[in-house]
């Protein structure tokens, strides 16, 4: 299925709202779409026979720079009966306070990979991800503080007490 | 502390009450490097597995973010340390692409990189195969996997100065051309390695204690492998041909005959460790094939010529257009992506004032789609309700490297 085909199957099915723009420049389109959205059009897209997108190659948590002020999440879908590939976008503007973390459904209940790799954006990024299992984070201890990720991290000078820096 | 991170505590003081939470690692050897395993026990069956990483956490994407793509080839290495040949290619095939020069590449350097990412293939998979015969209890294959694989090893050292981290491909090219007499050294090394392959099969593959650990262990059907995001061996030890390497059919593999070895259920269920175990022995076999093919034209039409330079190709500067690009290959434990987003810099012009927009080298985010990461991520879901003997070879059959999940 071609990326315009895709494109009408996800508005036919969710309206006109669903897909918010499309990144068509470079060598891999991608589609925004809607955040409240992403989970249930993961679901059309892993279910519908047309598409079968049953593979979650990657997820990245983005943070697109203190002056942009937005958050977003891209997914890469792969088909593994068709052998297709789709790019999926979502963002939205959010601050940069750590107690009010930019926040978006998880996928984890559509694809089970989404688990570990929407940790792993919560670690690195500071993205909340709704519905989530169990959003802890994967690589670095439990006390750890900030975003690594972010553009405006800073590490910290002291870790319990000791000097670090 | 948050939500989630109560739960977790709760659940484990009250299964320290109930049953017993048992540690395995970061320490262990059957682990493979740092893995921390913290298994909720009821006598010898596990309830539950929680996995802990992060153990290895050397921040590669962060670094990424601050360096030049060709700066950051040495870094791609260490995180498969196993089959840095492949992490390398990846990474350099995707700025390739950005940069719209992968056609140019001579076909030499290409079949010279196949050549030796077949090769750290195979020595990752004799790794694979040697430790997970001493995780089962047999103690020779490991000492015969690797002495072969000390083969693999100086071969490589003689072509890229190095060990195991080779930083030997470039963008647009190769750190230097073959040594001369490499490709007879190495078809030496084929010819007395084909016939080791079939006594390390009568030693492990056939062999009835291995086959009874193994044969029935960990069944992971298929729908549950592409769910996780499995991929490499593990997905086709499920049963299903999924080989980037034809799938995508990047570089020359078009060219290069070779089949996709799958599961099958031999000696027991499909997806079970056995099968796993089967299809990189299997694997390795192909993988030779495609070294001779490519021996045969580096030796026939592809010669070395003296006046061949493998950085002739080499950009001056690497700078692609502002892009994003999901870059895909089949490492040797699966799929292994690098996700490229390049953006221009702002600066301000120091005369005029105004602001203007600077092509740069350097990567505005890349994340690294580790298999390993991938892989390992199935096993708590694997593991529900074996024995812990069994959680051993399940753990083994994975084949993940610690430096791939952790980054």
């Amino acid at each position: 299925m071609s990326f315009e085909e895709i494109k009408s199957l996800l508005i036919g099915k969710f309206g006109d709202d669903v897909i918010v723009g499309e990144e068509t420049g470079g060598m891999q389109p991608a589609l925004l779409i809607a955040p409240e959205k992403i989970a249930d059009v993961c679901l059309e897209l892993r279910d519908n026979p047309a598409t079968y997108f049953d593979f979650l190659s990657c997820l990245s948590g983005v943070d697109y720079g203190v002056e942009a002020g937005r958050f977003g999440v891209v997914y890469h879908l792969a088909s593994i009966p068709y052998q297709t590939q789709l790019v999926l976008k979502i963002s939205k503007e959010n601050g940069r306070d750590e107690n009010e973390l930019p926040s978006f459904p998880s996928v984890a209940s559509v694809y089970r990979t989404a688990d570990w790799h929407e940790r792993e954006a919560y670690d690195m990024v500071g993205i909340f991800f709704e519905g989530h299992p169990d959003l802890r984070r994967l690589l670095l201890p439990d006390d750890w503080e900030g975003y690594p990720l972010r553009k405006d991290y800073e590490e910290a000078e002291y870790y319990k007490g000791i000097k670090i820096k | 502390m948050t939500e989630a991170l109560r739960a977790y505590n709760e659940k484990i003081s009250a299964a320290a009450v109930e049953d017993m939470v048992l540690n395995m690692g970061p320490q262990h050897p059957s682990t493979h490097g740092v893995l921390r395993l913290e298994l909720i026990t009821d006598g010898e069956i596990v309830k539950e597995v929680i996995p802990h990483i992060g153990y290895l956490h050397r921040c590669f994407e962060k670094h990424a973010e601050s360096l030049t793509y060709q700066q950051t080839i040495p870094f791609t290495d260490r995180m498969d340390y196993l089959a840095s040949m492949n992490n390398s290619h990846a990474w350099v095939m995707g700025v390739e692409r950005m940069l719209g020069i992968d056609k140019d590449i001579p076909k030499r350097i290409e079949y010279i990189r196949v050549l030796v990412c077949e090769l750290n293939r195979i020595a990752s998979h004799l790794i694979a195969i040697g430790t997970y015969g001493i995780d089962i209890g047999a103690f020779t294959p490991f000492l015969w996997c690797f002495r072969d694989r000390e083969h693999i090893m100086g071969i490589l050292e003689w072509a890229s100065g190095s060990r195991m981290l080779y930083n030997y491909i470039w963008v647009g090219g190769l750190f230097y051309d073959l040594p001369v007499g490499f490709e007879e050294r190495c078809r030496e090394f084929v010819d007395y390695f084909k016939p080791k392959m079939d006594e390390l099969n009568g030693l492990l593959t056939d062999n009835k204690v291995f086959i009874d650990r193994t044969a029935n262990v960990g069944v992971l059907p298929l729908d549950v492998a592409i769910n996780y995001g499995c991929s490499g061996p593990m997905l086709r030890g499920s049963g299903v041909k999924w080989d980037l390497r034809r799938i995508d059919n990047y570089s020359v593999y078009p060219e290069i005959e070779f089949d996709i070895p799958i599961g099958t259920g031999l000696m027991g269920a499909v997806g079970d460790c056995w099968d796993r175990y089967k299809v990189r022995v299997d694997e390795i076999e192909q993988s030779l094939r495609i070294i001779e093919q490519c021996l045969d034209r580096l030796q026939k039409e592809l010669k070395r010529t003296p006046d061949f330079d493998p950085r002739a190709k080499l950009p001056r500067k690497l700078t692609p257009k502002p892009q994003d690009y999901y870059v895909r290959c089949e490492s040797a434990k699966g799929e292994l992506g690098f996700y490229f987003m390049h953006q221009q810099n702002k600066s301000i012009d120091a005369k005029t004032g105004n602001e203007r927009m600077n092509d740069t080298e350097i990567p505005f985010r890349v994340k690294s789609r580790g298999p390993s990461f991938c892989n390992l991520s199935v096993l708590p879901e694997l593991a529900k309700g074996v024995m812990i003997a069994d959680l051993i070879a399940i753990v083994g059959s994975i084949d993940f490297v610690l430096g791939e999940v952790d980054r």
